[in-house]
């Protein structure tokens, strides 16, 4: 069987959430009840005040957490009872972003860009184009082998975003990937994740800027309020028709 | 594989920092004591063993009768019905010159000419040796010819006066192969503790290269490289240092050519096993640092 499985079901939710709970030790439940769809190639933010649990949440739908209680399904697996040496194959289907970008500081941002897909067993000869295209996007070519304590906030931002979506994910989940760019580059991401999702990427975007929702007519918007998923229509988990 | 094969772009992950950590160095001086202990054991095991083979089929008759001539007559006598007899190997008469030369040592005189050691009536010792292992039964047969050839001869077996010299160097030599085994988990702990430092300095390249994809084995690769080549320095160095000491010791032995000392050497075994270990531990050191790598891996979803 190939790690990461095959995919969801034809029609099924990318994502589902049913009644996930989740505690770090023994205190109380940072996330609560929450149970949620996500459709594949839908674009979606996710808000919520400071400490709501937007974090939390993003830790499991990227795969650094699992869930206390309840059911969580990626790509039509389940994920809460998957043996751990098969989550790297789903993780390589799944691109983040940071909101600390995390990048390895004694790496290039070439470097940096192409470590998915030479963790993913590209070969060099193969992975130079889609890397250098991808310095070009993000406007950091001529800066291809700076390190990134020698770039500034918003160039790391860029080069953190370019490493997430480089192998194509098909589900890309960013944690406020504006939050250290002017607005000029956070409307030039927005476009790049806008594009991705066009191409058929689920998109999911935690941020607090308004604005930026507004700018995707298609997105749908989720809310968090401490530690429960705000959702008094339904339309997350019985999402209309029209928007799958 | 020891040193598995990681990609050059692979290796950057880790920055180069080789030979800044402690634990070359500390792996050196634990090879280099190592190799020594395991010298010092293999020289003393063959030394006991030397002794042990020497004496474990020889015996001495002592004659004390007083009167010389006759005591000479029955010497005579036993040496000459103990070499036909087809449990001995041989059998020799110690002269009397050999005899006093020996005790002149402790009269001052090395060549027995002391007048005082001269005048002394010095028994007749014939020096038996066996032929096969049956120690017990040639003894009960020679103490028969004994009785009718030189009735109150006494037979002293070499196995009693050096018998716990020969147990004692054997001890020393497992106390020494006992040290190697300390040192060698001492080793392995270091190692264990590279590893751990390393995971920890590296938690957040780790955790980076888990959330895109990277499987366990990846990671470990790269550690389990970076460690077995530290160490492999180290092991280098203080191989090295172990053979110039044991080549030193060595030249200076090799003026020792009496006494117990000069029953002790290496051999070829020894020699080759002083050459294994060093193999052996850049071995243990890799396999040391995989498990700890990949357990300590596992508690990372």
């Amino acid at each position: 069987m190939m790690d990461g499985g095959g995919g969801p079901r034809p029609g099924g939710a990318m994502v589902e959430f049913d009644g996930v709970g989740l505690r770090y030790g023994p205190d109380a439940e940072v996330l609560s009840d929450i149970s949620f769809n996500l459709q594949p190639g839908s674009f979606y933010f996710l808000t919520g005040a400071s400490g709501a649990g937007k974090t939390s949440l993003l830790k499991m739908l990227y795969l650094a957490q699992r869930p206390s209680r309840g059911i969580v399904r990626l790509f039509g697996e389940d994920l809460v009872t998957m043996p751990r040496h098969r989550l790297p194959g789903f993780r390589r289907r799944i691109g983040v972003v940071f909101q600390d970008f995390r990048l390895i500081p004694h790496l290039s941002a070439r470097d940096n860009i192409a470590l998915p897909l030479r963790i993913a067993g590209v070969r060099e000869e193969d992975l130079a184009g889609p890397v250098a295209e991808m310095l070009s996007w993000i406007g950091l070519f001529e800066r291809a082998e700076a390190r990134p304590a020698t770039l500034s906030g918003g160039e790391q931002q860029r080069v953190a975003i370019a490493r997430a979506v480089i192998a194509r994910p098909q589900l890309l989940v960013a944690d406020e990937p504006t939050g250290n760019v002017d607005p000029d580059m956070a409307m030039r991401l927005l476009g790049l994740f806008e594009a991705l999702n066009r191409l058929g990427t689920t998109v999911v975007v935690a941020t607090h800027d308004i604005h930026l929702i507004s700018r995707i007519d298609s997105a749908q918007m989720m809310r968090l309020e401490k530690g429960r998923m705000a959702d008094p229509t339904g339309a997350l988990r019985y999402p209309p028709a029209n928007r799958v | 594989m020891i040193v598995p094969r990681v990609p050059v772009q692979h290796r950057r992950l880790l920055p180069d920092h080789r030979l800044s950590g402690p634990t070359p160095w500390v792996i050196a001086i634990l090879m280099m004591l190592t190799l020594l202990a395991a010298a010092a054991g293999v020289g003393l095991a063959r030394s006991a063993n030397a002794i042990g083979q020497a004496i474990a089929g020889r015996v001495t008759v002592q004659i004390t009768t007083a009167n010389p001539v006759e005591r000479a007559e029955q010497a005579a006598a036993l040496r000459r019905r103990a070499a036909a007899q087809p449990f001995v190997r041989s059998a020799r008469a110690v002269e009397q010159q050999e005899l006093r030369a020996t005790l002149g040592q402790w009269f001052g005189s090395a060549e027995g000419d002391d007048p005082v050691l001269k005048s002394l009536p010095l028994p007749a010792l014939i020096d038996v040796d066996f032929i096969g292992a049956e120690r017990d039964e040639h003894v009960q047969a020679l103490r028969a010819l004994v009785a009718a050839e030189a009735p109150g001869a006494r037979i002293i077996p070499h196995a009693e006066w050096l018998g716990p010299v020969a147990r004692l160097i054997r001890s020393l030599a497992w106390v020494a192969g006992a040290l190697v085994l300390l040192m060698a988990l001492a080793s392995a702990a270091v190692v264990i503790m590279t590893a751990r430092a390393a995971l920890g300095t590296h938690y957040a390249t780790i955790e980076m290269l888990h959330l895109i994809g990277a499987t366990d084995r990846q990671i470990t690769r790269l550690f389990q490289r970076r460690i077995a080549i530290d160490t492999a320095y180290g092991i280098a160095l203080g191989t090295l240092v172990a053979a110039a000491v044991l080549l030193l010791i060595g030249w200076q032995w090799s003026g020792v050519t009496s006494g117990l000392a000069a029953t002790a050497s290496l051999g070829v075994a020894g020699w080759g096993l002083l050459l294994a270990l060093p193999l052996l531990a850049i071995a243990l050191a890799a396999l040391t640092a995989r498990q700890t790598l990949l357990a300590a891996l596992k508690k990372i979803l």
